[in-house]
């Protein structure tokens, strides 16, 4: 979330899951809220029930398409150029509010002098949507607040991620959308806890809260509570990782509760780096297809067998309490990294409960440092929560930003097209969706019932393509990239437009990310894996 | 706030907001008047007629439609109450398959409560009886079975499709004594826009809407679902170490009683025969199982080995707060480096 950080000082859902009910109107970009986050689907629903104005920015004719006031089906990996162009719109027809601007934000010159090469012919070019509907989606925006917008993997997963990120905060801050009630810019975060592994400094670049590994004082802080000396220089990414394994400069891996053979952009890449490790640990409660290639594997305990805290996708801290016994000999992940770190003999892994963990952390996290959990037994709290008796942040940056000066900076931005480009052979592109019935592989595909439901794995074709490429509805089509290629079912459907063929990642008999792009985006390194060019064959 | 509204109930002095109905503000004071199409989360609609009462120089009214007035008398028992509503109820209850013994809803049923409350004519009921539906049973959805000759027609299940999941893909079909909730075409459920989100088998007040294979849980603990960032509050049900139940925690924060389909029906995995149970450490080529101590003691002498830049975490948001505070300790106070990620990204 490096693009929200940069603009606002913070990577988090700056409002309240229970707000989004009481928005004006909701943008929402590169989600499939109703699959991906059916909670916030279904306040998305309450509001447009209370006559919200709904628009919804996706390539693919989502579920939530059909409660939209406006969508705007763009060109895959354009959103910045859509997002800019209704920047202009709001500037040029004056909807934008020039108060807050001049109290709260910086840079407003260089942004709007950057706006000039956003035309309606450039705008409507690249991203295949008429003029009229930019306009009208800037006007609705503008004019219906508090607006709300909300965005997830669609916004993120592309190699220019970041800027699209930067370009919705864009439009919340010149529209004053930011700091009030059922407004804001709301990244919906994937698995139950990213926001707290984040939260935690399971993060390259940083310790807990965000705290810099380059800033003196922040690991003299952590030094000393560890008594250790701490590198000072920024570890390797996710995606960098695997490239640094490949190459052989990582040789040992301790790879906890993932799966990226079948979840990594890219994934044969991955898999043979895998393969070149000297050493490979997979801790996880289940035999995945990762840990068949360890050296070790360690057994942990589900979610409801442990104690612990949780952050969910608005910065809400709850706690996670066992319901039963752990099954077998499985472990708690925390014993059993502190068990390593004991026997290879450090002191300050003496944990006893989780609780102890948390207040250790607690006391080193500022954000963190007046929640425990006995104010969590009476109810949850949204950092940051500095002291004991405050009552926890719903809503960010009321009175200023987290940034050191206080004031959020508006970001001119260009157009970079998606690095993984269509071409003669490979003239479709692919984009990757999820299902509502599957998460992220693993857990989901062991409960009963959910494979049934889902219906299995299917690549979506616009009747156009179909046609032309000889593609019956049910046919098993080959799929290839420039990475890879797999078979699968097709399905044919107007819910794709045409030249974009949409693919689901949670199936391990066909892994859709052997064929997706690592290409990175610069700053926030996110794999993209959301833009892809393919062909398709009949077999 | 505006000001709270006083009026009197049975002789009881109770207060309620303005605009609540009667039935509620009754209910919240302990105060209880028979009732079955009413739900808390719902607007009222008055279809079952059985929550009538007496007010003061009024006509007998339905007590959820009528929002409550400043010195209000209300009488919630009288001989012509209890006639009216037992009619009302046997109206609802003419083709009811009453086999409360192997019905998955007994002793939690509504319709029991009220028909122990108002009392039924089990001769007058028989010979009215209307014909039982030709097919009440659609269990096509995996997660739970529809029975429409249980069904009281309270239309809970058609407003909680419509205002909480806000899909509303069931209505009621047909008319007068054909009448019964379907969805469109009277297709089996499974063919239908149903997204399995199972709100509305969370509020059926009888047995028409029943989980599949549903377990009474032993005792119940409040945690967070473990699927997606929403972080709902649910109540997990378990018997004998096994997870048989989840339900909504109402009035949680982030999902204020809701569940979606993955932490209402998904939690099986957790009992899954394939979870791991032992350590695993491959010796010739195959994984065979071990103890913690040799798993450990090897683990250890290996990463001692790789500290510094060579070794890497990929650590986990599936993983709670407390195990990513230790994983990222130590990956840097242990091992000597930043290399720390996870998949947020993906
Ligand atoms: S729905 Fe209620 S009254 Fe009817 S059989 Fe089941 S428990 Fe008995
Ligand atoms: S199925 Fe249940 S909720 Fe729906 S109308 Fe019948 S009794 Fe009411
Ligand atoms: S399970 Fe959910 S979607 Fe299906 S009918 Fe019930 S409320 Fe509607
Ligand atoms: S119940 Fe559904 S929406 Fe809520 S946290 Fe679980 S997966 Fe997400």
């Amino acid at each position: 979330m490096a693009g929200l950080a940069t603009a606002l000082g913070s990577g988090a859902m700056t409002n309240t899951i229970a707000e989004i009910g009481d928005s004006a109107c909701i943008l929402a970009a590169g989600t499939s809220t109703t699959e991906a986050h059916p909670i916030i689907g279904y306040q998305v629903k309450k509001a447009v029930r209370n006559g919200a104005k709904l628009i919804v920015v996706n390539p693919q004719e989502v579920p939530l398409t059909q409660f939209a006031t406006l969508h705007l089906p763009l060109k895959p990996g354009t959103d910045v150029v859509l997002l800019m162009g209704m920047a202009k719109v709001i500037i040029d027809e004056g909807l934008h509010d020039q108060n807050y601007i001049d109290e709260r934000c910086e840079n407003f010159d260089k942004f709007k002098e950057s706006l000039e090469v956003y035309t309606p012919e450039f705008v409507s070019d690249t991203t295949g949507l008429p003029w009229e509907d930019v306009v009208e989606a800037a006007r609705m925006y503008a004019e219906n607040g508090p607006a709300s917008i909300l965005y997830c993997m669609g916004i993120t997963q592309h190699s220019h991620g970041t800027d699209n990120v930067l370009a919705v905060s864009n439009l919340a801050l010149i529209t004053g959308n930011l700091g009030r009630l059922s407004a804001g810019v709301n990244p919906l975060r994937g698995q139950n806890n990213v926001q707290g592994a984040c939260d935690m400094g399971s993060l390259p670049n940083v310790f807990t809260g965000y705290q810099k590994v380059e800033n003196d004082e922040a690991r003299q802080k952590f030094e000393k509570a560890w008594g250790v000396s701490l590198s000072g220089k920024p570890g390797l990414t996710h995606t960098e990782i695997f490239d640094a394994a490949y190459k052989g400069d990582i040789k040992a891996i301790y790879l906890i509760g993932e799966n990226p053979v079948l979840t990594e952009a890219n994934a044969a890449h991955s898999n043979e780096a895998m393969d070149k490790l000297d050493f490979l640990v997979v801790q996880d409660i289940f035999l995945n297809e990762t840990a068949q290639k360890a050296d070790v594997v360690l057994p942990a305990v589900s979610f409801a067998e442990k104690n612990g805290t949780s952050v969910n996708t608005e910065r809400r801290v709850q706690r996670v309490r066992r319901v039963i016994d752990p099954v077998g000999e499985s472990k708690p992940d925390w014993w059993i990294v502190s068990a390593i770190a004991n026997e290879m003999g450090y002191e300050g892994f003496a944990y006893n409960s989780a609780e102890e963990i948390f207040n250790e952390m607690a006391k080193l996290t500022p954000s963190f440092a007046g929640i425990n959990y006995e104010r969590l037994d009476q109810g949850s709290i949204q950092w940051p929560c500095p002291s004991k008796d405050h009552p926890g942040t719903p809503v960010l940056h009321k009175e200023k930003f987290a940034t050191p000066s206080g004031k959020a900076k508006l970001a001119p931005l260009e157009y970079r097209p998606s690095e993984d480009c269509c071409d003669f052979d490979f003239p479709l592109i692919l984009t990757t969706e999820r299902s509502l019935y599957q998460f992220h592989s693993t857990m989901t595909r062991y409960s009963e019932g959910l494979d049934e439901l889902s219906g299995g794995e299917q690549i979506l074709i616009n009747p156009v393509d179909a046609e032309k490429l000889g593609i019956a509805d049910g046919d098993l089509v080959e799929v290839s990239s420039r990475r890879g290629k797999l078979k699968v079912k097709a399905t044919i459907t107007r819910r794709s437009q045409p030249g974009v063929a949409s693919l689901s990642f949670h199936f391990a008999e066909c892994p859709t990310n052997l064929l997706t792009s690592s290409a990175l985006d610069p700053v926030a390194k996110t794999p993209e894996t959301k833009v892809c060019a393919i062909r398709i064959d009949k077999v | 706030m505006s000001e709270l509204i006083t009026l009197t109930v049975d002789g009881v002095e109770i207060k309620a907001a303005p605009g609540t109905s009667i039935l509620r503000a009754a209910l919240a004071n302990g105060i209880y008047i028979p009732h079955l199409c009413d739900h808390p989360d719902l607007t009222s609609v008055g279809i079952c007629r059985v929550c009538l009462v007496e007010i003061e120089g009024r006509r007998p009214t339905v007590s959820c439609m009528t929002p409550v007035e400043e010195g209000m008398v209300v009488t919630t028992a009288s001989e012509d109450l209890d006639q009216t509503r037992k009619v009302n109820l046997e109206l609802l209850v003419l083709n009811h398959d009453y086999n409360c013994q192997s019905c998955d809803k007994n002793s939690k049923c509504q319709l029991q409560e009220l028909t122990r409350y108002i009392g039924l004519d089990e001769e007058r009921i028989k010979a009215m009886r209307k014909p039982m539906l030709d097919s009440p049973i659609d269990d096509s959805n995996p997660y739970y079975i529809r029975d429409m000759d249980k069904c009281v027609l309270c239309g809970i299940c058609v407003r909680t499709c419509d205002e909480i999941q806000g899909d509303g893909c069931i209505d009621f079909a047909y008319r007068g004594i054909k009448t019964k909730i379907a969805v469109l075409g009277d297709k089996p459920i499974i063919d239908s826009t149903c997204v399995t989100c199972g709100e509305c088998v969370a509020r059926c007040p009888v047995g028409a809407l029943v989980p599949r294979n549903a377990v009474e849980p032993t005792y119940e603990v409040e945690t967070i679902c473990p699927f997606c960032g929403c972080g709902c509050g649910m109540v997990v049900g378990a018997r004998g170490n096994k997870i048989v139940s989840s339900r909504a925690v109402s009035g949680s924060p982030a999902n204020n009683g809701s569940l979606c389909v993955k932490g209402r029906f998904g939690l099986s995995f957790v009992n899954h025969p394939d979870r791991l149970t032992k350590p695993l450490i491959r010796k010739e080529g195959e994984l065979v199982e071990a103890s913690w101590e040799e798993a450990i003691s090897l683990i250890a002498d290996k990463f001692g080995q790789y500290k510094g830049d060579q070794y890497a975490t990929i650590a986990s948001a599936k993983c709670t707060v407390e195990d990513n505070y230790v994983m990222q300790k130590f990956t840097r106070a242990v091992m000597e480096t930043n290399n720390i990620d996870h998949c947020a990204r993906l």
